[in-house]
């Protein structure tokens, strides 16, 4: 009795606060909007018995994916979502793939300390992470007055409300899950190998090309998978660094939402949102399973 | 003995250059005299004594306090109870879907989250504020305290709590006297976990908020989408400082109990 009880609270909560819901945005991506309150039909009428059920179903249909192949804003919303997520995984692990070297690299005493200053961020506020960028990259931000100041360029550069700004706020806030898990891969790299290669006649780059990068992949993939997923549905970087024309999925949904007031499309582009999460996100548990099998 | 090379020092200076001088930058802005953010006109603190005055912010705080507090409590109880389920439960129907509701939350994005939320809520018509806020943020965050328990769950030998229940200890005494002293660390990492995304959450508060209650990113989020303000700057540097000291704080404590104990088993081998 206590065993049930124990499994039912948490499962109980899940299934009303997880799954429902989730199903209620499928329901209402089948429905059609409506001037009304809540703005969507048909609401399911049970006091109608099996006659309500069934006009219930039948008057559920794909038009709202339908709208959505049509019209060009959710093509380009979703390529660009992927677009921008993958090119800022890439710069992510460039920028990070060093700085998890040096930790790696650097004296077992200091260790401990740098492994803090790369989770601190972690814990601050991730809007002010992404706010402290605004008064750095604007025209008359800390950057342009630098770079005027030094005489690098003569008139102030346009990064603010751009693409290269998306890049620079997700490579930011991202940085330490790409750095945490390529630094726990190089930390457990076996230093004899390393040797081995340079007393067998390898130059120090050719022992990093053909020892330390290889044995460092699984990290590096691991990293790369924890930018992409949630960089692709990000809402705040792109709506406060990004230009009108950066268009993001997380964006479109909420001005959908919001704005636009119409539940069954954003609904709609939820679902597909999260149709395409799931190869990456089933390819990353691949990926960690095979992984944790390797480790045994 | 290993020594910094060149190479790795410049790395790693580059690297945490880029991590904290965004953050140093507002902190230093946030003292400036002037209105205008880029200017320096000279040291003041007259920012943070606008912020002080501005109710909106102080509500705003309040109410963000108030439901990281009931949301990270509750979620830490319901996440360490899901952890004890999915560590020790053994095999039950339904196991799959509930190790999978466990942790889809993880990699859902928050605009789904926050939508699903908002139409639960509609639908069964509860009225939107700190309640709404709170179930929600306790959904997601218990998750994330299931996943820093359960690790720690299974990774303690269970012949210790069997030892208790040998010894006559009902379930409850094992876990109270025994379970609950070893993955105490873990749980109370998981609540500052929950404490911390609550007070994070821009996303999730604004689809599941009402009119009657604003969050303080909420309102940090309509203040910047206008542009810099140095009241923001202000109040960003007054929540760096209590992350700073308060992470900083907790890992001195850990570090001080980790050698204690360390002393401790030493001294009971010893003897």
């Amino acid at each position: 009795m206590r065993r049930f009880s124990l499994i039912a609270v948490p499962y109980l909560w899940l299934l009303a606060l997880f799954l429902v819901p989730f199903l209620i945005v499928i329901k209402i991506s089948l429905s059609d909007v409506a001037y009304a309150s809540p703005p969507y039909v048909p609401q399911l009428d049970l006091t109608q018995g099996w006659a309500g059920l069934h006009d219930f179903f039948a008057a559920l249909d794909f038009e709202n994916f339908a709208f959505l192949t049509t019209d060009a804003l959710y093509w380009k919303a979703y390529l660009s979502s992927l677009k921008i997520a993958l090119v800022a995984t890439a710069l992510t692990a460039l920028v990070g793939y060093p700085v998890a070297y040096g930790m790696a690299r650097a004296p077992q005493e200091w260790r401990p300390t740098l492994l803090m200053l790369v989770i601190l961020p972690f814990w601050t506020s991730f809007l002010i992470r992404v706010y402290s960028w605004m008064g750095i990259l604007s025209n008359e931000g800390v950057l342009n007055q630098v770079l005027l100041a030094t005489g690098i360029i003569s008139e102030p550069l346009q990064i603010m409300n751009t693409n290269t700004a998306v890049y620079i706020g997700i490579v930011y806030t991202y940085l330490p899950f790409m750095v945490l898990p390529i630094y726990a891969a190089l930390e457990k790299l076996d230093e004899s190998l390393l040797e081995a290669a340079e007393d067998l006649g390898c130059s120090r780059l050719a022992a990093f090309w053909l020892v330390t990068f290889p044995l460092s992949r699984g990290g590096i993939v691991a990293g790369c998978f924890l930018v992409f997923i949630p960089a692709i549905g990000e809402f705040v970087i792109p709506s406060l660094l990004g230009g009108s024309d950066t268009l993001m999925i997380g964006k479109v949904l909420w001005e959908e939402f919001f704005s636009n007031t119409d539940w069954p499309v954003a609904s709609a582009v939820a679902v597909i949102l999260l149709a395409l999460l799931i190869i990456p996100i089933v390819l990353f548990q691949r990926h960690e399973e095979k992984e944790r099998e390797a480790n045994r | 003995m290993r020594r910094f090379s060149w190479f790795n020092v410049t790395s790693l200076t580059l690297g945490f250059a880029f991590l904290y001088l965004p953050m140093v930058l507002l902190v230093v802005y946030s003292f400036n005299e002037s209105r205008l953010v880029t200017v320096w006109a000279g040291f003041s603190t007259k920012w943070y004594g606008e912020l002080l005055q501005n109710e909106e912010f102080l509500d705003a705080a309040l109410v963000t306090l108030k439901v990281g507090l009931m949301s990270s409590t509750l979620a830490t109880i319901l996440g360490t109870m899901a952890a004890y389920v999915l560590v020790r439960a053994g095999r039950f129907r339904g196991r799959t879907l509930f190790s999978g509701m466990i942790y889809a939350p993880l990699v859902m994005p928050e605009v789904i989250t926050g939508l699903s939320l908002l139409l639960l809520f509609i639908g069964i018509g509860l009225d939107r504020g700190v309640l709404t806020i709170v179930l929600a943020h306790t959904t997601f965050s218990m998750c994330y305290v299931s996943v820093v328990v359960s690790s720690r769950l299974s990774s303690f030998d269970t012949s210790l709590e069997e030892a208790a229940l040998d010894l006559g200890a009902s379930p409850f005494e094992a876990f109270r006297l025994v379970t609950l002293p070893i993955i105490a660390p873990a749980v109370i990492s998981g609540w500052l976990l929950a404490f911390t995304l609550s007070l994070d959450d821009l996303v999730i508060a604004s689809f599941t908020t009402g009119p009657s209650a604003t969050t303080l990113p909420i309102k940090i989020f309509s203040a910047v989408r206008l542009g810099v303000s140095p009241e923001i700057n202000a109040l960003s540097t007054i929540l760096i400082g209590i992350v700073t000291v308060g992470v900083i704080s907790a890992s001195l404590i850990t570090k001080r109990a980790a050698v204690r104990q360390a002393r401790e088993e030493q001294a009971a081998v010893r003897s």
